[in-house]
């Protein structure tokens, strides 16, 4: 896990479900580049076209309710999405986020702070995110666990240590 | 202080006398199920690298999706799935013809019981919970996890209880009462938290309205949405010839809030576009033209939401500005509604008679939106483009106010049909 990361903003409200971040129409592959080239489409059809590896969304209230589909966080890292941020998160989306080694930050009104295309800080193991402008935002810090799987790189890197370490059946 | 009914399960899963919330328990699962998503978590399970699935009379595997599979690639993924379930002994796989809405196969089937710890690979596995089960959805990467080890962790929810009292209006059923709950508490009132119903209103509902309610607390942001189990809830199980065994919240349990939704007279609700807390009386949006209505999903689609649009369209024509898609929740469903000639009503109507699927619903296949289509449906996500184009509506409502508004081409009061 990169512990600090620094990325151009892209701003959402409130309530971006998993269809708009990538629609039912489009599940029907394992292919992640499909669900990559239509991410967001429901909101901004070109936003996919637009965005670069390493920019940060950040969010409002109850980002990715909806479906348990994690061709939602697929679609995003496929993107080079580096981080999440948002004032809360659906807890589906939240579980996949961090399985899949997507970083996924709670800190409430950070979204009111923040211009879209401006650069953040976000400090993953101290909890701090920092404006252009120079705010300093705290996140809601990691329970152990959680970041222990980030740690790893996500739940499947995280499980395949834990068997190598356990030895043979 | 007494525990909550998803304190009681998680505590048994994880081995403990007592868990309080936020604690992270390790729990051992006692069912998981899964659709089309097995595809997606077939990857993580190979990375794994365990090889066998850890129990696989405890696995259940149906399709649903997409069904029958509208081309090659989709096709291609049901195969993926057939031979994995051949190859890794998975007995309990419900192939197409055999096949129904996860959810509700999972249901009418008794798969799962009271007090088990259930996991599906579907946001809207809450609906088990109505037969008092704690069922929770998960992600392509949690379900590879829990079929390599039979076990997830899981935080202990706070627990919400909903309180619901009165007796509802004519032709007003449990999806207006899930709706009126879900306008009180926002589609994120109850975040990471599990739900419990209770009060008279619920107590006498009968097994079909009480899934609708756990259905839909996906729409709360719930965990879990359970329901007492009780005598009910065993006569309902007991085809499936598995002990009984009833679990109740402890009557000194700590909830950290609780709802007391009054639904005395209450007439129908209707979640306005473009989000299912977005909900609104039926008189405040009657009249409005609609040019498709769908009765599906794991939401309402069962026999008795099938004999209510039965019972409004004998002898009617549907609206000639309105396609009407009829698609059951499941095959055994299918074949219940031929057995009491109600595909007859449909078809006489002018209506669309199909094979169950989850298609229309999540805008798949088999009835998706174009721009500017207005749709009114029994299902529980109205999020844009979740039916199609990003640029339809829909409006979420009962499966009375869905086919009085088919009947009519416009929202339509079904009291007054």
């Amino acid at each position: 896990m990169q512990e600090v990361l620094r990325g151009r903003v892209w701003v959402f409200g409130d309530g971006i479900s998993t269809d708009h971040i990538i629609a039912g129409k489009y599940l029907g592959t394992t292919d992640a580049k499909v669900f990559a080239e239509h991410a967001m489409e429901n909101v901004d059809p070109s936003w996919a076209k637009k965005v670069r590896p390493g920019d940060i969304l950040v969010a409002g209230d109850n980002f990715g309710c909806g479906s348990s589909r994690e061709q939602a966080p697929m679609a995003l890292m496929s993107l080079g999405i580096a981080a999440i941020v948002a004032n809360s998160f659906a807890r589906i989306f939240y579980r996949n986020a961090i399985n899949l080694g997507l970083p996924v930050v709670e800190c409430r009104g950070l979204v009111a702070q923040v211009k879209e295309g401006e650069v953040v800080t976000v400090d993953l193991a101290r909890g701090r995110i920092r404006t252009a402008a120079g705010l300093e935002s705290t996140a809601a810090p990691y329970p152990p666990h959680i970041l222990e799987i980030l740690k790893a790189g996500g739940l499947v890197p995280k499980l395949r240590a834990e068997l190598a370490a356990r030895g043979p059946a | 202080m007494g525990l909550t009914m998803s304190e009681q399960v998680l505590a048994r899963a994880s081995g403990k006398d007592r868990v309080a919330p936020g604690a992270i328990v390790d729990c051992t699962v006692d069912l998981l199920y899964m659709h089309e998503m097995l595809a997606i978590a077939l990857k993580p399970f190979q990375e794994i690298g365990v090889g066998r699935v850890w129990d696989p009379a405890k696995i259940v595997v149906t399709l649903d999706h997409w069904v029958p599979p509208p081309n090659p690639e989709i096709a291609k993924m049901h195969q993926t799935i057939r031979e994995f379930c051949r190859q890794q002994g998975i007995a309990h796989f419900h192939d197409i013809g055999d096949h129904g809405i996860v959810h509700q196969l999972i249901a009418e089937r008794g798969y799962a019981q009271p007090g088990d710890l259930v996991i599906g690979s579907d946001s809207h596995t809450n609906m088990v919970g109505a037969v008092g089960a704690f069922a929770a959805g998960i992600g392509a990467t949690d379900t590879a996890a829990v079929m390599a080890t039979g076990r997830l962790w899981l935080k202990v929810p706070e627990t919400i209880r909903v309180d619901v009292r009165g007796t509802l209006a004519k032709r007003t059923v449990s999806k207006d009462v899930i709706l009126r709950v879900i306008k009180t508490t926002g589609d994120d009132g109850a975040q990471y938290k599990a739900v419990e119903f209770t009060g008279p209103t619920v107590k006498g509902m009968p097994m079909h309205e009480r899934l609708v309610l756990s259905n839909m607390t996906t729409e709360m942001g719930a965990k879990v949405g359970m329901i007492e189990a009780d005598e009910k809830t065993k006569e309902y199980l007991a085809h499936a010839g598995r002990p009984f065994r009833p679990i109740r919240g402890d009557e000194d349990a700590g909830y950290v809030k609780t709802y007391d939704i009054d639904v005395d007279g209450m007439g129908p609700q209707v979640a306005c576009p473009s989000n299912p807390a977005n909900v609104k009386d039926v008189e405040e949006v009657k009249g409005t033209k609609v040019d498709v209505a769908f009765l599906g999903s794991c939401t309402n689609a069962r026999i008795e939401d099938l004999r209510i649009a039965a019972e409004l369209l004998k002898g009617e024509k549907v609206s000639p500005q309105v396609r009407f898609l009829i698609t059951p929740a499941s095959q055994r469903i299918y074949r219940q509604a031929l057995t009491e000639h109600l595909a007859e009503v449909f078809l006489d109507a002018g209506a669309t008679f199909t094979s169950s699927t989850c298609g229309p619903c999540f805008g798949g296949h088999m009835g998706t939106l174009a721009a500017k289509e207005v749709c009114i449906s029994s299902t529980n996500r109205n999020y844009p483009g979740r039916m199609g184009s990003p640029e339809s509506l829909v409006y979420l409502a009962s499966p009375w106010t869905v086919t009085a508004s088919a009947l009519y081409g416009e929202i339509t009061d079904p009291r007054g049909v």
